[in-house]
């Protein structure tokens, strides 16, 4: 272990995030935000969409800022990719935390570049030694860029490969032990892959190194299914969040407690007073814990 | 190839089977279940599109549009995660796009729509003020050899189409009544403040603000743009530009020193 991985393991358990329920920010809500500054914990940006020169997106993040912490999320930096990571992109990531200071940083265990191409999904890993190295590798590379700790999701997945050779928890807990990164613990990921590999969602997350939840994520999904009329559960994070994820949520807050909480909806964005009334009941759920 | 080769390449290519080396845990066959990846690549995308494309998808309707969108997905992927830049090579795409030619200013409006996309996200250069720059103008000794610098967000277009016009009448409702759009039309983007503008200029506006985009002094440009339209207003264009808060800064001519 080196020594920046060191200080990162301590930082990662002391996160940044309050607490609290939070809420992605989407464009749509910048005013009602601004309008009615509500009690929220914190508000999280998807990075990408930060990534222009100027114009309302900048105005109105820099004036939400001054008033409430930030996360920020990475969706494209492709930390499982089977190339080097985009040098570009990682100072990209940097221009922007040294112009946001976000009390946190997060990206997912997923793929999306290939080549020259940018697939614009998070895509699967094969579970195996050669993967966890580079992916090591790569989290090692943007922690040591960036300066700080980072947390890494766990994802949603609707295939196996039959190349792995360990289980996702297990290779998302060697990940963890050898950079000293954060786990970003989607409830809903959990619950979907869960679903859609006939796993037992608790066995799951017991499997994890829960002391290393910096941040919780929860959101909905959609529902289809497969050649065998089986549930395949798609995360498309464009519906309420449901009652399987908040009932798992519970379990989750009573064994690691008051967890920063982040309600995720991308798609079909409804008025801002309906994610309000989700984050309200993330708080609730925290206050049982911590009172 | 790696396992990465295989899926991106069955990722874009819709005809391509499942690759090798998945499975579901179930038992059930693994295409069953790539068709969520591939379906979250090309919609995303597509949607991407729609939504930075507003007018075009209204000119053919949504379904030829993400049919024409889809195609565009498989031949164009991005080649970098910043999706606002995503479709630069749209508008090209659309002109070459057989079966959009009975809309022949399809590709026009979409070149306008992209330009209000970079425009939205263009650097927060603050303008001049308008009476700083109207002193500046009067007081100068040696006008002709000003440089005039313009807004980031600034670009301009031009049409055999009424692009301006085609475009505006989408933005309201009952607005293509009395749309013509077969006279040519040139278009000025720029974002003031943070509202983004499209107004309709003259081919000499375009010619002289293109001119003056790329540094060349008042002087000269005016008499680029005399070359091919003689009925060119240099006061009307000027006052366009000031009122407009369109330059950012005025940079007499450089003396070199002997």
């Amino acid at each position: 272990m080196t020594l920046s991985s060191l200080q990162a393991v301590s930082q990662a358990q002391a996160p940044g995030l309050p607490r609290r329920a939070g809420l992605g920010l989407k464009h749509e809500h910048f005013m009602d935000v601004l309008e009615t500054l509500p009690d929220i914990g914190f508000f999280e940006v998807h990075a990408e969409n930060y990534m222009v020169a100027g114009g309302p997106f900048h105005h109105y993040l820099g004036l939400i800022r001054e008033q409430y912490p930030l996360s920020l999320h990475g969706v494209g930096l492709s930390i499982g990719g089977d190339g080097p990571l985009d040098r570009a992109h990682l100072a990209r990531l940097g221009a922007l935390i040294e112009r946001y200071q976000p009390h946190s940083f997060s990206e997912h265990l997923a793929w999306s570049s290939h080549g020259p191409v940018f697939l614009n999904d998070l895509l699967p890993l094969a579970y195996d030694s050669a993967t966890l190295q580079r992916v090591c590798e790569h989290v090692d590379q943007v922690q040591s860029t960036l300066k700080r700790p980072m947390l890494l999701e766990n994802p949603s997945t609707y295939l196996q490969f039959q190349r792995s050779t360990q289980d996702e928890t297990d290779f998302i807990s060697e990940i963890i032990r050898r950079t000293g990164c954060g786990l970003l613990l989607d409830v809903n990921n959990v619950y979907v892959s869960c679903i859609n590999h006939q796993r037992d969602p608790l066995a799951y997350i017991d499997a994890l190194p829960l002391h290393a939840v910096g941040e919780i994520h929860l959101a909905g999904f959609a529902e289809d299914t497969d050649s065998l009329g089986d549930r395949l559960l798609i995360d498309d994070h464009g519906a309420p969040i449901d009652n399987a994820v908040w009932q798992l949520y519970e379990k989750v807050l009573a064994q690691v407690g008051s967890v920063a909480t982040l309600i995720e909806r991308d798609n079909q964005v409804p008025a801002f007073g309906v994610l309000l009334a989700e984050a309200q009941r993330a708080d609730w759920h925290l206050s049982q814990v911590n009172p | 190839m790696s396992l990465h080769d295989d899926f991106a390449e069955a990722l874009l290519a819709p005809d391509l089977a499942c690759p090798d080396g998945l499975f579901s845990s179930n038992g059930a066959d693994p295409a069953s279940r790539f068709v969520v990846y591939r379906n979250n690549v090309h919609s995303s995308l597509i949607n991407a599109l729609a939504t930075a494309y507003p007018v075009t998808l209204q000119l053919v309707g949504e379904k030829f549009f993400r049919a024409m969108a889809g195609l565009f997905v498989q031949v164009c992927p991005p080649t970098n995660p910043l999706i606002s830049e995503y479709g630069s090579a749209f508008a090209a795409f659309i002109q070459d796009f057989e079966p959009a030619t009975s809309v022949p200013y399809l590709a026009d409006v979409a070149r306008l729509e992209r330009l209000r996309v970079r425009a939205y996200h263009a650097a927060d250069t603050p303008p001049m003020d308008q009476q700083t720059v109207l002193q500046a103008l009067q007081g100068q000794t040696d006008l002709g050899t000003l440089r005039l610098q313009l807004h980031p967000s600034l670009a301009t277009l031009t049409s055999a189409y009424a692009v301006v016009s085609i475009w505006a009448a989408h933005q309201a409702e009952g607005g293509l009544a009395t749309l013509n759009p077969w006279h040519a039309q040139g278009a000025l983007v720029m974002r003031r403040g943070l509202e983004v503008q499209v107004l309709a200029i003259d081919h000499g506006s375009v010619t002289f603000i293109d001119s003056l985009a790329q540094g060349t002094p008042l002087e000269k440009a005016v008499e680029q743009t005399l070359e091919t339209s003689a009925e060119f207003d240099l006061h009307q264009c000027l006052t366009l530009l000031i009122n407009h808060s369109a330059i950012t800064h005025l940079h007499p001519e450089q003396k070199v020193s002997p």
